[in-house]
C-alpha cells in the first residue's frame, strides 16, 4: 500500500464536529429550515423575499447548519428548527422498511453527518432519528463492505453513487485495502513508487508560477 | 468574547434586542475564523506530507505557492526531524524516509522517465540519466528519486 503522509482531518464521530475538518465544514454548509422565535434588526437584508429592515418572529427561512448550531438555546428563544424531510416519520419507515433501496446521495449526501447534527436541536423524535440513523447504517453496511472488498480493477461507479460521503469513505478505505493486497500477491509490495502527491502537483498547470 | 462585550453595551444602553444580531454577527466571524483556521491547517499538513514523500528541498513551483510563515514552519519541521532521526539508534541516527518499503535487493533496476543530467553514484562514477535509459543502481540512492518521478523501478 502507498504509505499515507498526507493524513488530513477527520470528520467526528456521532454529534461531535472536528472544528479542523474540512469534511465537518463542507457538512455544516447544509441548509436547514428554520422558524424565527425573535426579531433579528437590521438583518432584514438576509431575507430577501421581504424589504423590511428587521427580521420579523416568527420568519420562515433557510439557514446553514452552522449558523442554526450558533445561534440555538434550549429554551428555544432565538430560533426554532425543523425537521428535514428526509429524518421525518414518512421516510423514516421507508429506511425501517428496506434501507437497501433508498439512494442516499439524492437524500442530501451526508445523510448521516447531519442526521447525526440533527439531534442537537431537540426534537421530541430524536430517540426515534438517531435509532432509524443506526438501523439504515446497518442494513446497508453488509452490502457496502462486500462490494467494496469484491470490485477489483473495474468501474465502482454504480456501486457507489447511490452511498452517501460516509458510506463512499468506507468504500474507498475498503478498496485501498483490496488494491493493496493485490499489489501484495502479485509481489509489487516491494516496488518503489512515485509519491502520489507529487503526480498530481505534476498534472496541475501552474498558471501562476514558475515552472 | 467580542459578543459579550458587544451585549454587555447593547444590555447596558438598553438596547437588548440589538443581541440576536449581534449574536448572528458573532456566529459568522467564527465561521470564517474556522475556514480559514482549516485552511491553512491543510496547507500544513500537506507541506509535512511532501518532507515525507518528496524530500527536504521542496520543489521551485511549491516553493513559490507558500507563505513566509510557511516557509519558516517547514524548515522548523525540518529541523525537528532531523534531530529526532539523528537521535535514534544509539546516536548513530537513522534515517526514517529511507526504505519506506521493506528492501529485497541491494541494487535495483531503475529506468529513466525524464532528463536529469549527470549523477554522481558513492564509487564515484557518473552517470547520465537521459530520459528512458535504464540502469542497475544501488537502491538507497535511487528512493528519492523514485518517489520523486524521475525514475521508475523496473521488476521483471
Amino acid at each position: 500500500m502507498d504509505t499515507q503522509s498526507y493524513l488530513p482531518v477527520e470528520p467526528g464521530v456521532g454529534m461531535e464536529e472536528n472544528f479542523l475538518s474540512l469534511d465537518d465544514i463542507l457538512l455544516s454548509h447544509e441548509r436547514l429550515p428554520i422558524r424565527t422565535e425573535c426579531r433579528f434588526p437590521r438583518l432584514g437584508y438576509l431575507e430577501r423575499s421581504t424589504d423590511a429592515q428587521d427580521i420579523p418572529e416568527g420568519t420562515k427561512m433557510e439557514l446553514p447548519l452552522w449558523l442554526s448550531k450558533g445561534l440555538y438555546e434550549k429554551k428555544r428563544r432565538v430560533l426554532s428548527v425543523e425537521l428535514p424531510k428526509v429524518y421525518r416519520e414518512g421516510w423514516r419507515t421507508v429506511f425501517n422498511a428496506d434501507p437497501n433501496v433508498v439512494d442516499l446521495h439524492k437524500m442530501g449526501p451526508y445523510y448521516y453527518g447531519l442526521g447525526s447534527q440533527m439531534l442537537h436541536f431537540d426534537s421530541p423524535e430524536n430517540p426515534e432519528i438517531a435509532q432509524t440513523l443506526l438501523q439504515t447504517f446497518v442494513g446497508r453496511f453488509r452490502r457496502n463492505m462486500d462490494s467494496s472488498q469484491n470490485a477489483y480493477n473495474e468501474d465502482t461507479s454504480a456501486l457507489v453513487e447511490r452511498l452517501d460521503c460516509l458510506e463512499k469513505a468506507l468504500f474507498a478505505s475498503g478498496q485501498s485495502g483490496l488494491n493493496g493486497f493485490q499489489s501484495w500477491e502479485k509481489g509489487r509490495a516491494s516496488q518503489l513508487t512515485a509519491s502520489s502527491l507529487v503526480l498530481n502537483y505534476r498534472k496541475r498547470k501552474m498558471a501562476d508560477g514558475p515552472p | 468574547w467580542e459578543a459579550c462585550v458587544h451585549s454587555n453595551e447593547a444590555k447596558a444602553e438598553g438596547r437588548a434586542e440589538l443581541i440576536p444580531s449581534i449574536k448572528l454577527r458573532h456566529c459568522c466571524l467564527l465561521r470564517n475564523q474556522r475556514c480559514l483556521t482549516a485552511y491553512l491547517y491543510d496547507r500544513l499538513l500537506r507541506m509535512r506530507a511532501l518532507r515525507w514523500e518528496y524530500g527536504s528541498v521542496l520543489p521551485a513551483n511549491v516553493r513559490f505557492h507558500m507563505c513566509a510563515e510557511e516557509v519558516q514552519w517547514f524548515s522548523q519541521y525540518k529541523k525537528s526531524l532531523a534531530s529526532f532521526m539523528r537521535s535514534l539508534g544509539g546516536g548513530e541516527g537513522l534515517d526514517l524516509t529511507q526504505d519506506m518499503k521493506p528492501p529485497k535487493s541491494l541494487y535495483i533496476e531503475v529506468r529513466c522517465l525524464k532528463d536529469h543530467g549527470e549523477f554522481e553514484i558513492d564509487d564515484g562514477t557518473v552517470i547520465l540519466l537521459k530520459k528512458n535509459s535504464q540502469h542497475f543502481l544501488p537502491r538507497w540512492k535511487c528512493e528519492q528519486l523514485i518517489r520523486q518521478g524521475v525514475l521508475e523501478h523496473v521488476v521483471s
